[in-house]
């Protein structure tokens, strides 16, 4: 499963970004292999209106299965929706802690 | 907009909460002759409470928003990278339509090489007229979280008039709602207050002015005599100041019952009965906006 951490910098260490549509970073990290890389959201940071919509707009481009953020906003939960990617909010700590807590649940309801 | 036939005259103000709504009300209500009244404060237009119009015609505002035909569209994502709003974008491959972020440009139609997108219009905001009296009274209205503040405010403008003199209460700020509203106009009459907030919002307004190429003075509200900041900056920059309403208590109390100030306090009348004095020998002036050196102790 291909999963995007919202991120404040670019590495697994990085504190998650709180913000959804305005984060900093986007890291892509492969469940299965562990593969990651980060991608600066630009776009969404400097978008005057319809950050988080532009923001799901690059997630789905990444060919992520899933999101975990802090929060998310109407329009871009409505976007994430239609592009087919949950996303689940309110998840603290760093980008590493966030990925090794969803492939525990992930290997437990195997 | 210059197709408006007659002389209009816009409030407007950098800082909101300085009068201008009470300013255009109590201009509506002493003015020499029958005037058109606009009410282009769409985000809260607030000066029916006080002028208490029969409304009896109400247009929607609309703006043309795409909708995709899915058995012709092919995917191509042409629409969504030529749309400056993500109002289109592409979602797991296909083309998504967010309405509510559509300026109606009708970009992603022209772009379309399927012809696989038409225009339906979405309502977002209304246009109410009718009559307060001898005035004619127009308002605009847009619906709650709606960004499209400039289109209503075109909308209002629009509305034809058959009367010699048009006042505008325009939205506070500088940005693209004040300037709809004050685009074209004869002459704006900046509303500002003796703080420091008042003055940098003043200063970013006439900025604004300045760089649209329009004529314009300043009312100061609230005034009592001992701070000079707007009289001083004025002076420097060759501003006419066209009136001071004076710091009252009774101003206050007569706003909140949403009585008007010119019918219930007539020092205020003639403070108005003056500047539309002073409104109309500016505009008969080739150089009307001139500082007229008045003083702050005036």
């Amino acid at each position: 499963m291909k999963v995007v951490v919202t991120s404040t910098g670019e590495s697994l260490d990085s504190e998650i970004d709180p913000r959804f549509g305005r984060a900093a970073f986007f890291v892509l990290i492969d469940t299965e292999t562990g593969e990651h890389r980060a991608v600066s959201n630009e776009v969404g940071r400097e978008a005057g209106h319809g950050a988080g919509i532009q923001s799901a707009e690059t997630v789905s481009g990444l060919g992520a299965n899933m999101v975990l953020t802090g929060e998310c906003g109407p329009k871009a939960e409505e976007a994430l929706k239609r592009a087919g990617i949950p996303v689940r909010t309110k998840i603290q700590g760093c980008v590493a802690d966030a990925v090794n807590a969803l492939k525990t649940e992930i290997s437990v309801g195997r | 907009m210059g197709d408006i036939p007659s002389r209009s005259i816009v409030i407007a103000s950098g800082k909101g909460g300085t009068g201008k709504t009470t300013v255009a009300v109590s201009l509506a209500l002493t003015a020499p002759g029958p005037i058109r009244f606009l009410d282009c404060d769409v985000e809260e237009p607030n000066a029916h409470l006080f002028l208490k119009p029969k409304i009896d015609r109400s247009t929607l505002v609309t703006v043309p928003v795409p909708v995709i035909d899915a058995g012709r569209c092919r995917s191509c994502g042409h629409c969504a990278s030529i749309c400056r709003f993500s109002g289109i974008v592409m979602l797991a491959g296909k083309p998504q339509v967010f309405p509510e972020l559509c300026k109606g440009c009708g970009g992603c139609s022209w772009a379309c090489p399927e012809g696989a997108i038409r225009e339906a219009d979405r309502a977002v905001g209304v246009v109410e007229e009718g009559l307060a009296g001898r005035i004619e009274f127009v308002a605009g209205k847009i619906n709650v979280a709606e960004t499209s503040s400039p289109r209503v405010i075109r909308a209002v403008r629009r509305s034809p008039s058959g009367r010699p003199w048009t006042l505008i209460d325009a939205p506070p700020g500088t940005a693209c709602p004040m300037m709809a509203a004050v685009h074209g106009a004869d002459l704006v009459l900046l509303v500002t207050e003796p703080t420091p907030f008042g003055l940098n919002d003043l200063k970013l307004a006439v900025s604004s002015l300045s760089h649209l190429g329009l004529q314009f003075g300043v009312v100061i509200n609230r005034f009592e005599g001992e701070d000079c900041r707007i009289h001083d900056y004025c002076e420097k920059g060759n501003i006419r100041i066209f009136a001071e309403i004076p710091e009252d208590r009774k101003v206050a109390e007569v706003y909140s019952r949403g009585d008007n100030i010119v019918d219930t306090l007539p020092v205020v009348r003639d403070i108005f009965i003056a500047l539309w004095g002073e409104i109309q020998e500016a505009m008969n002036r080739s150089d009307g906006l001139r500082m007229d050196g008045r003083s702050c102790s005036s």
